[in-house]
């Protein structure tokens, strides 16, 4: 800054004053300016803008409440949606054949008794099912539905939950007409489905969002818009989308013609914001904007300090450090594999990384919360006991340098996401191996597709990655390893594990496939195909008036379509 | 005068046409796979993927219809929404960063120019000390951290009244614009605050301020027809240059206040590989600039005859 | 008119008396000059200072203070200056098979708690149908019956529990909630316990840390010191002094390099198309035009994508690169506007006269007199550099970890302003600091070198 030297002049006192009041002036007539172009705007904003943005997180008067969703939904095609928050909003506006109950259950829907033997499944719907137009949900719109998740054109990645209804791969890869499949609508009411094997858990997989109905002559109305829009959607759910401020908010409004009024409470659900900014979500919850947020590590004290409700849950998504199983790295060699094993403590990432209740250290690929033959599976099958052992490991270490035939093991690329928690997690893992074994790694941060890309490219030795199951059996785990399974992007390839996979796939006794499945848990500690490193958790906090809020792992990920409002609980 | 509009307009176009081939170049230059998802697709979706997006087609032939479909304005459907038009995405979400935007450079250029003028008026004593010292925080604080800090005051300060008095985040009233926008147009505002002190100063000590005194012309007279007007000449110049600084606090306060702005969406969307949305978003930014400085250039050459337009 | 003939002794040498020519002041060069209006401008000489202390913390502090930055001390996590750092030998850590027969003393520790583990033991109480709930928390249980971390649900039959989660030296207060057979809690039925937890340490991690010989016999119940960190530690517990010094390397790498050669790609850009000038300087122009048009966040972001970073690179290369390559342009503009302007003046036209060549004019001339706003503009860019890649720190673009940058801490200390504010505090000072600096002495700069301010006063 030039400050240019100048002597004061007299009389600059009172020339200051009078100055200084002109200005005062200026200021005041710039506030005013400043309020009149508020108003201007203001009213041009409520021309485009969602009026209720303001609401309070829980409204009793009008049974409304108020959240925020971390990533907007693409679109709300239910034969298209892959990612959680179509899914959230997809379970409170749309309802299928059956639904998973708030206990886990499968529960009648739309279908109100149905049938499942080994060659064909029948539903049978209930009559008084309407679409959010009136008109009644029949057997056509689920053969619509279930035939257009699966025409080629369409690239739906979940069609392949499709697949156990006969001739659904050979319809989806384009080997048969569509009016091939093996569903159709006996009558308006009647549902039946030629099955392509014997499968334990159809029923489970018809409570998933791509078995959801859609109506013909609405969709076709769409132009291919269908599900762009609140006005592009025709709803069966306890609630529809009457307004979608694109980036902004969805009004979920109560539907008049869903036909279970009686176990529904709420009348709106607002999601008023969309942000995937942990400690903005924190800011709207404190400031009583929203009735229900999720805690990061970092905000665990500060919700202590504020005395709420701390409440734990787990997502479901299993989380583990995956091999490159490809020749040409060494991280093809078992006994290295069984070296990381030794070291790396999950207990340690879970207590002091991660550091965040709900988190449970990964034992196997199986998550606690599957069911097995009666109890959880993980109690009936308990995952094969680990003792880290640092000395056993360098003596693994020794092996493999001499079964590789090399002197050092090179540096190995940790491939990781960009987002802070996988960051925390690499440069952990980086850190034990450097310590513990004297192995450096370099980790590769890459944004999500490049990383996905990476992965199938092979260009890797480790990755973090995750799993989240897609229906609420094993299989949805147990398949991954099979040689033959896309997902198996380290390219893991033992005739053992695609025999165990074949035989679970095959069988529909309870007892056996579990049998099988905890095979595959000793197979793939066994190996050390991967290391399973912890269990997801889900920390939140909710608004002490709302009640019965529901979270689940498979589909709506925290489901409000039960919740009610008591304004006398504490 | 027309035909130097003319001239202008011709080379926007040719600029705007060398930003979109950057960016449809930077674009296909990326390594990753916009069409991968968390789930592996079979040989047969992925195919059916790539045609619905033309990528099946050799990278010339995209581009041709790249730029065909740019002149006809149409910039794709995108790749994540998948039933959403990036046209609509702009036309949604644009006008939301540009009210953030103007209301920031209102509140930069009204502010800047008061406290510019108060400290000069005030020099060297306790007003122009504490202004100057806030100005040197706008100035020296990432634009982020004073966001985060902007809205935890905000809750505290809510926590405090026992009432919301102003949103903290969110968009769709006018209260929803006043906080983003104040601490979108700080740094700005502080950058201002200087120029226009300095300027003062300068104005001050110049003759014909002297010789209006010596005159006797009344204070106030002085003040805004001597002083203040001369002094805002600068301020008003580097206005338009700011714009650039704005739109890089525009992603930060629409990320930190939840606002549905296009800069947040063009995070997003990178992170996302949205082809579309990218070169869409990109262009339109690069071209909306592009005709701003024109326009700008324009309005100049009306206002100031000193500017020869040729 | 007079005629007047020249004699010769009109043409003897008036003797010299005095030195007429005598320089009274001495001859100063354009950077003497600059240096001397420079130092009386003290904001200016403090902001000099202010940056050789910088540079001197960046390049000679890791050398003094010699700690590795990306070492996690697990047991300083996000832990604020000056706070305690004793640690007293334990045995290792063993796990826990309780029996029932723990019970009989009501809520209490089964061991004095430690940050190895806590483990607490409970009568069983009759109405716990569904069980209990053990929660942790930081503050005392006041009305709001907030209890704090749920940790687990254990079974009836299980009246006991060990925590492990990210237990540090404080109090902690933990209650147990019976559950009713649907697992609702039931609120007459909580106990809650006060214990202070010390931090402890095993021997094979007191072996690491080289406070124990490997042969030596452990003694338990020692107190250690653990090693110091004065600025505290990160969110893994790494030193941030350290992490400090090396983000500097980072930032102030990009902060100096990037504009120093974008600043010498557009001096040689805009000095040849200044230099010659017609349609050369046209094409030349227009093209740098094209490229200050391109919107600079969206094509940094862009190029960021684009330059993808390889593993364990750091991604300080792309960035870099990608500053340049959008950043040079406007240099290139302004220093062919200088040189359009330097060609013009007499001094140039005399030295042509007398038979400069080309190369003498640009080297002689025309790139010294426009060092003064070369320098400015550099200066002037370094802060910008620096926001810059604070930015792209904070929309998850900026450098890789584990390597540390100001920009990249900020974002991490922002998650944990209220908690931990130490973590935000000391980079973005450092960031500030630095910015402030630049821009105050590019101010010095701007008015020491201005020739146009050289003669005012």
């Amino acid at each position: 800054m030039s400050d240019v030297n100048y002597t004061q002049p007299d009389g600059e006192e009172s020339f200051a004053k009078a100055a200084g009041k002109q200005l005062l002036g200026f200021g005041l007539a710039t506030v005013v300016f400043f309020g009149l172009l508020m108003w201007g705007l203001q009213t041009l904003a409520s021309m485009v803008g969602s009026s209720t943005v303001s609401a309070k997180a829980v409204d009793a008067e009008n049974q409304s409440i108020t959240i925020a969703i971390a990533t907007e939904p693409p679109q709300m095609d239910s034969t298209l949606a892959t990612d959680a928050s179509s899914g959230m909003i997809l379970g409170h506006v749309m309802e299928g054949l059956l639904r998973n109950s708030m206990d886990d259950k499968i529960e009648a829907a739309i279908a109100e008794r149905w049938e499942i033997n080994a060659t064909q499944a029948t539903f049978w719907l209930r009559d008084d099912a309407r679409w959010s137009d009136g008109e009644p949900i029949t057997a056509h719109d689920f053969v619509f539905a279930w035939r257009s998740a699966l025409k080629p054109e369409n690239a739906s990645e979940y069609a392949f939950l499709l697949y156990p209804i006969k001739n659904g791969r050979a319809v989806n890869e384009g080997d048969l007409p569509y009016t091939e499949l093996g569903v159709r609508a006996v009558d308006d009411q009647t549902l039946v489905v030629d099955l392509e094997r014997p499968i334990a858990f159809f029923d489970k997989l018809v409570a998933f969002p791509t078995y959801l109905p859609i109506r013909e002559d609405f969709y076709n109305a769409t132009n291919g818009r269908f599900g762009a829009d609140a006005w592009e959607m025709l709803y069966s759910g306890p609630f529809m989308i009457t307004s979608w401020v694109h980036g902004s908010s969805l009004l979920l409004e109560r539907n008049p013609y869903y036909w279970d009024q009686d176990s529904i409470s709420l009348q709106q659900i607002n999601i008023g914001y969309i942000t995937s900014d942990g400690t903005a979500k924190l800011n709207f919850f404190k400031d009583n904007k929203i009735a229900f947020t999720t805690l990061l590590a970092e905000n665990l004290t500060n919700a202590m300090a504020q005395r709420w409700h701390i409440e734990r849950t787990q997502d479901g998504t299993v989380f583990f450090l995956d091999f490159n199983h490809r020749p040409d790295h060494v991280t093809s060699n078992r006994n290295l594999r069984k070296a990381l094993q030794l070291v790396l403590d999950m207990e340690e990432l879970v207590y002091k990384v991660t550091k965040l209740p709900g988190y449970i250290p990964g034992e196997s690929l199986f998550p606690t919360w599957l069911q097995g033959v009666e109890d959880k599976f993980r109690k009936e099958y308990p995952a094969p006991e680990l003792i880290l052992d640092r000395d056993e490991a360098l003596r693994h270490l020794e092996l493999a340098k001499q079964e590789l035939g090399i002197d050092e093991i090179p540096e190995l690329i940790l491939l990781s996401g960009d987002n802070p928690l996988s960051s925390l997690q690499s440069e952990w893992v980086q850190e034990v191996l450097r310590t513990k074994l004297g192995i450096s790694v370099k980790i590769d941060k890459q944004i999500f597709k490049q990383r996905l890309a990476k992965m199938t490219a092979g260009e890797f030795d480790m990755v973090l990655a995750g799993w989240g199951p897609d229906y609420d059996d094993p299989l949805t785990f147990g398949d991954l390893y099979a040689s033959w399974n896309k997902n198996n992007r380290g390219l893991y390839n033992n005739p053992e594990m695609d025999r165990l996979i074949e035989q679970a796939q095959n069988s529909v006794v309870p007892r056996e496939r579990m049998e099988t499945f905890a095979a595959i848990q000793q197979l793939l500690f066994d190996d050390v195909a991967q290391l399973p490193m912890y269990e997801r958790g889900v920390t939140f906090v909710i608004h002490p008036h709302l009640k019965n809020v529901k979270q689940r792992v498979i589909g709506a990920s925290t489901d409000f379509t039960r919740a009610y409002i008591d304004t006398t609980a504490y | 005068m027309l035909k130097y509009a003319f001239k202008r307009i011709v080379q926007g176009l040719i600029t705007v046409w060398f930003i979109a081939t950057a960016t449809f170049f930077a674009m296909h230059a990326v390594p990753g796979d916009p069409l991968s998802g968390d789930k592996a697709l079979s040989d047969k979706t992925r195919a059916n993927l790539e045609a619905k997006y033309g990528l099946d087609k050799p990278l010339m032939t995209q581009y041709g219809i790249y730029l065909a479909n740019i002149a006809k304005g149409d910039f794709g459907i995108s790749f994540t929404q998948e039933n959403r038009k990036v046209n609509d995405i702009i036309r949604e979400h644009f006008p939301v960063s540009a009210t953030l935007g103007i209301l920031a450079i209102l509140f930069a250029g009204a502010g800047g120019i008061l406290w510019g003028a108060l400290t000069a008026l005030y020099r060297n004593r306790l007003p122009d000390t504490i202004i100057m010292f806030l100005v040197i925080l706008g100035i020296s604080v990432p634009s982020f951290v004073v966001a985060a800090i902007g809205q935890l005051s905000l809750v505290n300060i809510n926590d405090l009244a026992g009432v919301s008095l102003l949103p903290i985040g969110g968009w769709g009233t006018v209260w929803h614009m006043i906080v983003p926008s104040m601490v979108l147009g700080l740094g700005t505002m502080a950058y201002l605050t200087r120029l226009m002190r300095s300027s003062m100063l300068e104005i001050i000590s110049s003759d014909f301020v002297r010789t209006a005194k010596a005159k006797g012309v009344p204070p106030t007279q002085i003040f805004t027809r001597h002083q203040l007007r001369n002094a805002i000449l600068p301020v008003i110049t580097v206005l338009g240059p700011s714009i650039a600084g704005i739109t890089t606090g525009g992603f930060v306060v629409e990320i930190i206040f939840a606002i549905p702005g296009l800069g947040r969406y063009f995070v997003q969307a990178v992170q996302q590989l949205d082809y579309t949305v990218i070169m869409g978003t990109t262009v339109f930014f690069g071209a909306f600039l592009v005709f701003m400085v024109i326009l700008v250039d324009i309005i100049y050459g009306y206002v100031d005859p000193r500017v020869r337009l040729e | 008119m007079t005629d007047q003939s020249l004699a010769p002794d009109a043409f003897k040498r008036i003797e010299q008396t005095a030195q007429i020519h005598g320089i009274s002041r001495p001859s100063l060069s354009y950077w003497q000059d600059a240096w001397i209006r420079l130092k009386a401008n003290r904001r200016a000489l403090y902001s000099l200072y202010l940056v050789v202390g910088l540079l001197l913390f960046t390049f000679l502090g890791p050398l003094i203070w010699q700690i590795d930055p990306s070492v996690q001390d697990v047991d300083q996590i996000s832990q604020p200056p000056f706070a305690s750092r004793t640690v007293q030998l334990v045995p290792e850590y063993q796990p826990w098979y309780p029996s029932d027969e723990l019970s009989g003393t009501g809520l209490n520790f089964v061991a004095p708690p430690t940050t190895q583990y806590v483990r607490l033991t409970w009568d069983k109480n009759p109405a716990a149908t569904g069980g209990y709930r053990v929660y942790r928390n930081l503050f005392p249980i006041g009305v709001e019956r907030a209890y704090g971390l749920p940790l687990k649900e254990t079974g009836v039959a299980e009246n006991f529990f060990e925590d492990r989660l990210d237990l540090k030296p404080r109090n902690y207060f933990y209650s147990i909630v019976a559950l009713d057979d649907d697992g609702n809690e039931l609120h007459d039925q909580v106990e809650t316990i006060e214990g202070e937890v010390i931090r402890v340490m095993a021997p094979r991690e007191a072996i690491s840390r080289g406070m124990l010989d490997a042969d030596e016999a452990p003694v338990f119940g020692t107190q250690y010191t653990l090693p110091l960190h004065p600025l505290g530690t990160d969110y893994l517990g790494r030193d941030m002094l350290a992490r400090l010094m090396h983000g500097a390397r980072v930032s102030l790498f990009i902060g100096f390099f990037a504009p120093f050669i974008f600043v010498l790609v557009g001096v040689a850009y805009g000095s040849v198309a200044g230099f010659l000038g017609g349609m050369t300087d046209q094409a030349l122009m227009r093209f740098a035009d094209f490229v200050v048009a391109l919107p600079f966040l969206l094509f940094m972001i862009l190029f960021k994508v684009v330059f993808a970073i390889g593993p364990g690179e750091s991604g300080i290369m792309p960035m870099l690169l990608a500053m340049v390559l959008l950043l040079w342009p406007a240099t290139a503009r302004l220093v062919r506007g200088q040189i359009l302007q330097i060609r013009e003046e007499g001094y140039i036209s005399a030295s042509r006269l007398l038979g400069a060549k080309t190369n003498y004019l640009v080297l002689r001339h025309m790139i010294p007199n426009t060092m003064g706003v070369i320098l400015v503009t550099i200066t002037f860019a370094v802060p910008s550099a620096i926001f810059t890649e604070a930015f792209l720190s904070f929309i998850g673009m900026g450098v890789a970890p584990p390597t540390p940058s100001w920009g990249s801490m900020c974002n991490e200390g922002i998650k944990t302003m209220l908690t931990t504010p130490h973590e935000l505090i000391f980079p973005a000072l450092l960031i500030s600091v630095t910015v402030l600096a630049f821009n105050l002495l590019g101010d010095g700069l701007r008015d020491a070198l201005d020739a146009r301010m050289r003669n005012r006063e």
